[in-house]
């Protein structure tokens, strides 16, 4: 019989529904597709200030589009408006789709109130990265908080992120800290809302 | 009791691209680590023509007196070898766990130029870390 099983023909690439995917990729093949971005970017830049800010870039993109993805799949379209609601909605569940994993921990900045910090003990794109030591304070991890900024930003919840290795004692990597830093607007809008 | 005594990497065209000393014995400066790495490669080669059937892929183990010889090369060409005391067991499966460190850790690494000397902090920590467990099979203590 002609026809059966064929899968249906949509005229609009838009009319197709967005299916769930496949929730797994090889590791391998993201760390030498993350290994070339940044070998990529390093041949375009003459500083390290430089190629942490294209790695943020990049990560942007990627941060627009998962909040998008993320809120018609997983949120039924619902949009976060509070602040507490976005960082946990970035620490769970933007953290469990991207590395599998909720994160480590989620902190409010102690000495300044638009801090808030989101930590890891390795994050999964420095899984196999060795920082050169004349590298100084670089770190790959400026992919993620760019990721992050991307998400915030789409949100409505414009912030500064930062990757930063934070030493720890009794452990030889150091853990990697997401500073988030938002915007005045954010806090005065939080503060109104009550 | 086995021990190893030291772990050597060399690139395709010979070059030395690391070395692990493990022994208090035949420590070696590092203008004769780059000849005998040289030496090997050159051996390993000439051991392929050599052979009277095709097909040869190369030198894999030396015996002699004190100390055995073990060799690994990977299908690009890079060869792992290990000295160490003679009759110690599992030295191959070991070579073969450092080819697998060495693919993810320096390989996947975007400031490791290949096939110049490896420099990366997590294979040495690694490395140390899978030596050190097999320590009294390995290190002879």
């Amino acid at each position: 019989m002609i026809g059966v099983g064929k899968v249906k023909q949509y005229g609009n690439v838009l009319d197709k529904p967005l299916n769930k995917g496949k929730t797994e990729v090889s590791l391998s093949a993201f760390a030498f597709l993350f290994s070339e971005l940044v070998q990529y970017n390093q041949t375009q830049v003459d500083n390290i200030g430089e190629l942490e800010r294209r790695l943020e870039d990049a990560g942007y993109a990627v941060g627009a589009r998962v909040l998008e993805l993320l809120c018609h799949r997983d949120k039924g379209n619902r949009r976060e408006t509070r602040l507490l609601g976005i960082l946990s909605f970035v620490h769970s569940t933007v953290w469990k789709v991207l590395f599998g994993k909720v994160a480590d921990s989620l902190e409010k900045g102690t000495e300044h109130e638009d801090e808030y910090m989101i930590s890891e003990k390795e994050l999964l794109v420095n899984k196999f990265i060795s920082i050169p030591k004349d590298m100084g304070t670089f770190n790959c991890g400026a992919f993620v908080a760019g990721i992050v900024r991307g998400v915030l930003d789409g949100a409505g919840f414009p912030a500064v992120v930062t990757a930063h290795f934070v030493p720890m004692e009794g452990q030889q990597r150091p853990r990697t800290t997401i500073l988030i830093k938002f915007a005045e607007e954010v806090l005065l809008r939080e503060a109104r809302l009550g | 009791m086995a021990a190893i005594y030291s772990l050597y990497i060399i690139n395709k065209s010979g070059g030395l691209i690391y070395y692990k000393n493990y022994g208090s014995a035949g420590r070696m400066d590092t203008n004769d680590t780059l000849r005998v790495a040289s030496l090997w490669h050159s051996m390993h080669a000439i051991s392929q023509q050599l052979s009277p059937v095709s097909g040869c892929s190369g030198i894999e183990l030396l015996q002699a007196d004190t100390f055995d010889l073990h060799c690994f090369q990977s299908l690009t060409g890079t060869k792992f070898f290990a000295v160490c005391e003679p009759g110690t067991q599992q030295i191959e499966s070991l070579l073969k766990y450092v080819y697998e460190l060495y693919t993810d850790y320096v390989l996947k690494n975007p400031f490791y130029e290949i096939e110049m000397p490896i420099q990366c902090e997590l294979f040495d920590m690694n490395l140390t870390q899978s030596v050190q467990k097999d320590r009294v099979a390995l290190l002879g203590q």
